[in-house]
C-alpha cells in the first residue's frame, strides 16, 4: 500500500525578539487527518523533508474539539483552530503560522493575555452578593437565554481579532470578542446593574468609536457568534449613554 | 499592624480549582492560582450534558436522598457515603448559584431551569446550557476569578507547571515547586495550603475523550512524594465517542438523554446506509436488555454492553468497531437548541450530519473515578462538617486535592452529570475547611526555614538539567504512544489477570527504555520537551498502580469487569430480596427455601465478595515501588445490595 504524504510549510521563530524562518514538512496522510494529527507526527520525527533533525514544532493546544480555543493559528492564510483543520479540505501544500496581532511566544505560540486583560477592563461578570444559599437566580424567558447563550460560546480564541485590520499589536483596541462580551453581561438581568460601568469601558480609548466596520470579525468567527450585531448593538447602548451623560451628569 | 491575610496556593483552573478559589477570595483570603495554560481553556470546557440537582422541578418525586442513592448504586457501592450524600444534598444550591453568576443554562416554558434525563436515573435532574454545559459553568467561574483579580486578591500563574509539594522536617506542606512553560525557571511558592485541583490522568491512555494537559502529572507528584492514592484501578470508558487519530471525542450521554438511541443492524455485516434499514431489522440492543433504563444505563453498563455486540457477536457497523448512536428522529430545532454543540463538534470531524445520518460511536477511556485519597469529617447525621480542616486533605497535612484528582464521590463508576457536580462541590466545599486549617497552623509558610524551600527548588532544577542531557534512543511521544497502546489493550473495558499481568511487564520495560529516552529540544525558552517527558514518567508510574490496583482486585465491581469473577446475577433477581435477606439475617432467621432457585446462592456469593472486596484499593509509594492495602468504605446510610438496571 503506498500512503500519500502530505507536505506542510511552517513558520517558526524561536524566541519573541528572533527572526521567523520557514520549514518544510511531510507527514503521511491517514482519513480525517487533522493539523493536530500533523504536528503530532512531526513531534515524533523531527526532521525536515529535506532530512534535517530539528526542534519539534511547538504550538498550543488542549481540547482538541473546539471549545477550549487553545489551538488558533493561521492556516493557509485564514485564522482558525488547527484541531478542525482538516487536511482533506485544505490546499496543498498547507501553510502554518502563527496568529499576526499577538506577540509571539515561539513558533506558533502566541501571547493572548491581552484578550483577558480587556475583559478585566469591560468587567465581564456579574456582581454577586455572594455564593451562599440565596436561592433561584432570576426568571428569564428561553428565548433571551438562548440569545445569551450565542454569546457565552465565545472562547477567547481571537480570531475576530486576528482578521479586524483596526485590532494591531500596537494600539489599544478592545476588539468584537470584548464587545460580545459586554453585550453578554448587558443582557443578563443582574448583569444589567452595572451596565454603565461596562458602557464607560466601551466608550474610552480604543473603544467602540474605534470599530471600522471591515465585518471580517463575523466572518471568521469559529463559533458563529453574531459579532457584527454585538457591535451595532454596544454601539446603540453607547450613544444612549453618551446622551444620559449629557443630561444628568 | 495589618492582620496577616491567610494565603492559599491553588493548582489548576478547572471548575474544582476556579471555585475553590472563588471562595476562598470570598473569606478575604489571597490565592495564587496555577494553571498549565490560560485558566479559561481549562478541560472543564469539555464537558457537554449537564450537572444533576434534584430540585424536582417536574413533579416526578426527586429529591437529594435519591440523588444519593442513584449515585452510590450507580458506583457499585465503593463511595464513602457521607460525601455523597452531602453533595447530592448542597447541589440544588450549587445549580442556583452557577444561575446567578449567569450560566446560560435553558430554561423552561415558564422561564424556569430546565432539567433533562441522564444515565443511571429514572428523573430529569440534570441541568443544562446547550451541549457546553462544562463550558458555560467554566467561563462563569473564571470570570468570578477574573473579578478578584482585578480586585488583587488572586495572582494567576498561567503557563506554569506543578511539579512538587514543597514539604518541609514536620510533614507538612509550605508550598509548591513550580515550572515557568516559557521561561523555563523554576521556582517556589509558599502558601498556608495546597491545593490540587488538576483534573485527570487520561492522557495514561494516549488516546482518549480528554484534553492534552490531562496527563495526571501532578497527582502522582503527590504520589511519588508519599500521598495515598485511591481506586486507580477505576477508569470509567463513556461508551459514545468519534474514533480519531489524535483524540476520541466525546458524543454527550445527553444526546441519549434527549431520544438518541443506540443500534446495529440485525444482519451482521448488513452494508445498507442505516437509513434504509427498517426499524424491524435493527437491533436496540440497550433497550432490549434493559426495557427500565433502556439508552440511559449507566456507562459501565453500556461500554461492556458494545463491547461485547462489536467482539464477541461480532455485530458492529460494518464489521468495524463501531455502533449507531441515533438522533435522526428528532426534529432540528429541537436537535439545535439542545445538542447544538455536539452535534457541530460531529459535524465538524467528520462531515456527517447528525440530524441527517446516524453517528458512528464506540467507547473510550473518559474519566477516573481513582485520584488521590482525600479526608473527610462527617456530621454524624450523614453529612459533611463543612467547617473541618480534614476535609479534601490527602494523606500530606496542608496538601489538599479536588475534582477529578481526589478519589472521593463516585466509586466504582461515575454516573453522567455528577463530574461537574462533584468538581464544583468540593470547590465550594472544601473553603471553610481550608480557612480553619490556616487558622490552626502553629506556624506559617513564610517562617519556614529557607533551606527546605531552597531544596525543593534544587532537586528539581537538577532534575531538569538531568533530563535535558537525555540523549537516547527513544522519543518521548513514540514511548507515551506504546504506553497508552499497552494500557488500550490490556487494561481497558474486560480485565482478565493474563493481560494484566503482561501489562505490567510491558509498563516495567517502558520504564527501562525510559531511561533511554532522547530530549529532542534542549533549548531554554518555551520548550516543552523536558516538562513532557517529566509527565511521561509519572504517567509511567500512575499507568503501574491502575494495572496493579485492577489485577489484585479479583472482582467485577462498576467500571473493573472481570469476567472470571463475575458473580453471575441470575437474570429474575430482585435487588431487594437482597435487602430482605439482610434484614433476616439481622433477626437471624432467614427462611432460605422461600427465594426463587439459585438467588439464595448468589446473595451469599455477593455477600463474600462485598466482605472481601467492598473496599478502598490505596496505593502507596514507598522504597521505590508501590504498595497496595485496602481500607474499608463509609456505607452507614445505604447498604449495599445487588445492581440492577433492567
Amino acid at each position: 500500500m503506498t500512503t500519500k504524504n502530505i507536505a506542510l510549510k511552517i513558520k517558526r521563530q524561536d524566541a519573541p525578539d528572533t527572526k521567523p524562518y520557514w520549514q518544510e514538512f511531510e507527514v503521511p496522510h491517514r482519513k480525517n487527518l487533522n493539523i493536530i494529527s500533523c504536528l503530532q507526527d512531526i513531534q515524533r520525527g523531527p526532521a525536515t523533508t529535506k532530512g534535517v533533525t530539528v526542534n519539534p514544532v511547538v504550538w498550543e493546544c488542549n481540547c482538541l474539539e473546539e471549545v477550549c480555543g487553545a489551538c488558533t493559528m493561521v492556516i493557509n492564510g485564514r485564522v482558525r483552530q488547527a484541531c478542525t483543520a482538516l487536511v482533506d479540505k485544505l490546499e496543498h501544500p498547507i501553510s502554518l503560522e502563527p496568529m499576526t496581532k499577538f506577540p509571539i511566544v515561539r513558533d506558533l505560540h502566541v501571547d493572548r493575555s491581552r484578550m483577558f486583560k480587556n475583559l478585566k477592563k469591560v468587567k465581564a461578570w456579574i456582581n454577586i452578593d455572594g455564593t451562599h444559599d440565596i436561592g433561584e437566580g432570576p426568571i428569564l424567558p428561553e428565548d433571551e437565554r438562548a440569545k445569551r447563550y450565542v454569546l457565552s460560546e465565545c472562547m477567547t480564541c481571537g480570531c475576530c481579532l486576528d482578521a479586524c485590520p483596526q485590532f494591531t499589536s500596537d494600539n489599544n483596541f478592545l476588539g468584537a470578542a470584548t464587545f460580545g462580551q459586554v453585550r453578554l453581561f448587558n443582557a443578563h438581568p443582574t448583569g444589567k446593574h452595572n451596565q454603565e460601568e461596562r458602557l464607560e469601558a466601551v466608550m474610552g480609548e480604543g473603544g467602540i468609536a474605534d470599530c471600522g466596520n471591515a465585518q471580517v470579525c463575523v466572518e471568521v468567527c469559529p463559533k458563529n457568534i453574531p459579532l457584527t450585531e454585538s457591535i451595532a448593538d454596544i454601539g446603540g447602548q453607547a450613544t444612549l449613554q453618551i446622551i444620559k451623560n449629557l443630561l444628568f451628569k | 499592624m495589618e492582620k496577616r491575610r491567610k494565603n492559599f496556593v491553588v493548582i489548576g483552573g478547572g471548575l474544582a480549582g476556579l471555585a475553590c478559589t472563588m471562595k476562598l477570595c470570598e473569606a478575604k483570603a489571597q490565592v495564587t492560582l496555577v494553571s498549565y495554560q490560560a485558566v479559561k481553556r481549562s478541560h472543564s470546557v469539555c464537558a457537554q450534558g449537564g450537572i444533576n440537582a434534584a430540585i424536582n422541578s417536574k413533579g416526578e418525586g426527586d429529591s437529594p436522598d435519591i440523588h444519593f442513592y442513584d449515585t452510590v448504586k450507580g458506583g457499585d457501592f465503593l463511595a464513602n457515603q457521607p460525601l455523597v450524600r452531602d453533595m447530592c444534598f448542597q447541589a440544588p444550591a450549587i445549580i442556583h448559584l452557577m444561575d446567578r453568576l449567569g450560566v446560560a443554562f435553558n430554561r423552561s416554558p415558564e422561564g424556569h431551569l430546565e432539567f433533562r434525563r441522564f444515565g443511571g436515573t429514572l428523573y430529569s435532574r440534570t441541568a443544562f446550557a446547550g451541549a457546553t454545559t462544562g463550558q458555560q459553568l467554566l467561563y462563569a467561574l473564571d470570570e468570578q476569578v477574573r473579578r478578584y483579580e482585578h480586585d488583587g486578591q488572586v495572582t494567576k500563574l498561567e503557563w506554569h507547571e506543578y511539579l512538587e509539594a514543597v514539604i518541609d522536617h514536620d510533614g507538612v506542606c509550605r508550598g509548591a515547586v513550580l515550572n515557568d512553560l516559557r521561561t523555563g525557571d523554576i521556582f517556589t511558592v509558599g502558601g498556608d495550603a495546597v491545593v490540587l485541583a488538576t483534573g485527570g490522568p487520561a492522557q495514561v491512555y494516549g488516546r482518549s475523550t480528554g484534553s492534552t494537559v490531562c496527563t495526571g502529572a501532578a497527582a502522582t507528584s503527590a504520589y511519588l512524594q508519599g500521598a495515598k492514592y485511591g481506586n486507580a484501578e477505576f477508569i470509567q470508558i463513556h461508551p459514545t465517542a468519534i474514533p480519531g487519530h489524535d483524540k476520541l471525542r466525546l458524543m454527550s450521554e445527553s444526546a441519549r438523554g434527549e431520544g438518541g438511541r443506540i443500534w446495529v443492524p440485525k444482519t451482521p455485516g448488513d452494508a445498507r446506509p442505516p437509513r434504509e434499514i427498517p426499524e424491524a431489522e435493527r437491533y436496540f440492543f440497550l433497550e432490549e436488555n434493559y426495557p427500565l433504563f433502556g439508552n440511559l444505563v449507566p456507562r459501565d453498563v453500556a461500554s461492556r454492553e458494545i463491547y461485547d455486540i462489536v467482539f464477541n457477536k461480532k455485530m458492529g457497523v460494518a464489521g468495524e468497531s463501531m455502533v449507531y448512536l441515533d438522533l435522526t428522529h428528532q426534529s432540528r430545532e429541537f436537535l439545535d437548541n439542545r445538542l447544538g454543540g455536539i452535534i457541530d463538534i460531529y459535524e465538524k470531524f467528520t462531515g456527517d450530519d447528525p440530524r441527517e445520518v446516524p453517528m458512528k460511536i464506540f467507547p473510550a477511556v473518559h474519566y477516573s473515578m481513582g485520584g488521590l485519597w482525600t479526608d473527610y469529617q462527617d456530621d454524624g447525621n450523614g453529612l459533611i462538617d463543612h467547617q473541618s480542616p480534614r476535609n479534601q486533605m490527602t494523606s500530606i497535612t496542608g496538601l489538599f486535592a479536588a475534582g477529578e484528582a481526589d478519589y472521593q464521590y463516585h466509586g466504582g463508576n461515575r454516573l453522567g452529570a455528577n463530574s461537574l457536580l462533584s468538581c464544583i462541590y468540593t470547590g465550594l466545599m472544601m473553603g471553610p475547611g481550608l480557612i480553619q486549617y490556616a487558622k490552626n497552623q502553629n506556624k506559617v509558610f513564610e517562617n519556614v526555614e529557607s533551606q527546605v524551600f531552597e531544596k525543593a527548588v534544587n532537586k528539581w532544577k537538577d532534575r531538569f538539567s538531568k533530563i535535558k542531557s537525555m540523549q537516547g534512543r527513544e522519543n518521548p511521544y513514540d514511548l507515551h504512544q506504546e504506553l497508552g497502546e499497552t494500557m488500550m489493550e490490556h487494561v481497558l473495558i474486560v480485565r482478565e489477570n493474563a493481560k494484566l499481568e503482561k501489562a505490567l511487564t510491558l509498563i516495567d520495560d517502558i520504564e527501562t527504555r525510559f531511561a533511554d529516552v532522547r530530549c529532542l529540544d534542549t533549548t531554554h525558552w518555551a520548550n516543552p520537551t523536558p516538562s513532557f517527558i517529566n509527565q511521561l514518567n509519572a504517567m509511567i508510574h500512575l499507568s503501574r498502580i491502575i494495572t496493579l490496583g485492577a489485577l489484585q482486585r479479583n472482582e467485577f465491581r462498576g467500571a473493573h469487569y472481570k469476567p472470571d469473577f463475575d458473580l453471575k446475577q441470575p437474570s429474575d433477581f430482585d435487588p431487594h430480596e437482597y435487602v430482605d435477606y439482610m434484614e433476616q439475617k439481622n433477626y437471624d432467621e432467614v427462611p432460605e427455601d422461600t427465594f426463587p432457585d439459585g438467588h439464595m446462592a448468589y446473595m451469599k456469593r455477593f455477600e463474600s465478595n462485598n466482605e472481601e472486596w467492598l473496599k478502598t484499593t490505596i496505593a502507596h509509594f514507598d522504597e521505590g515501588k508501590p504498595h497496595i492495602s485496602y481500607e474499608p468504605v463509609d456505607t452507614s446510610i445505604v447498604p449495599p445490595r445487588p445492581r440492577k438496571y433492567d
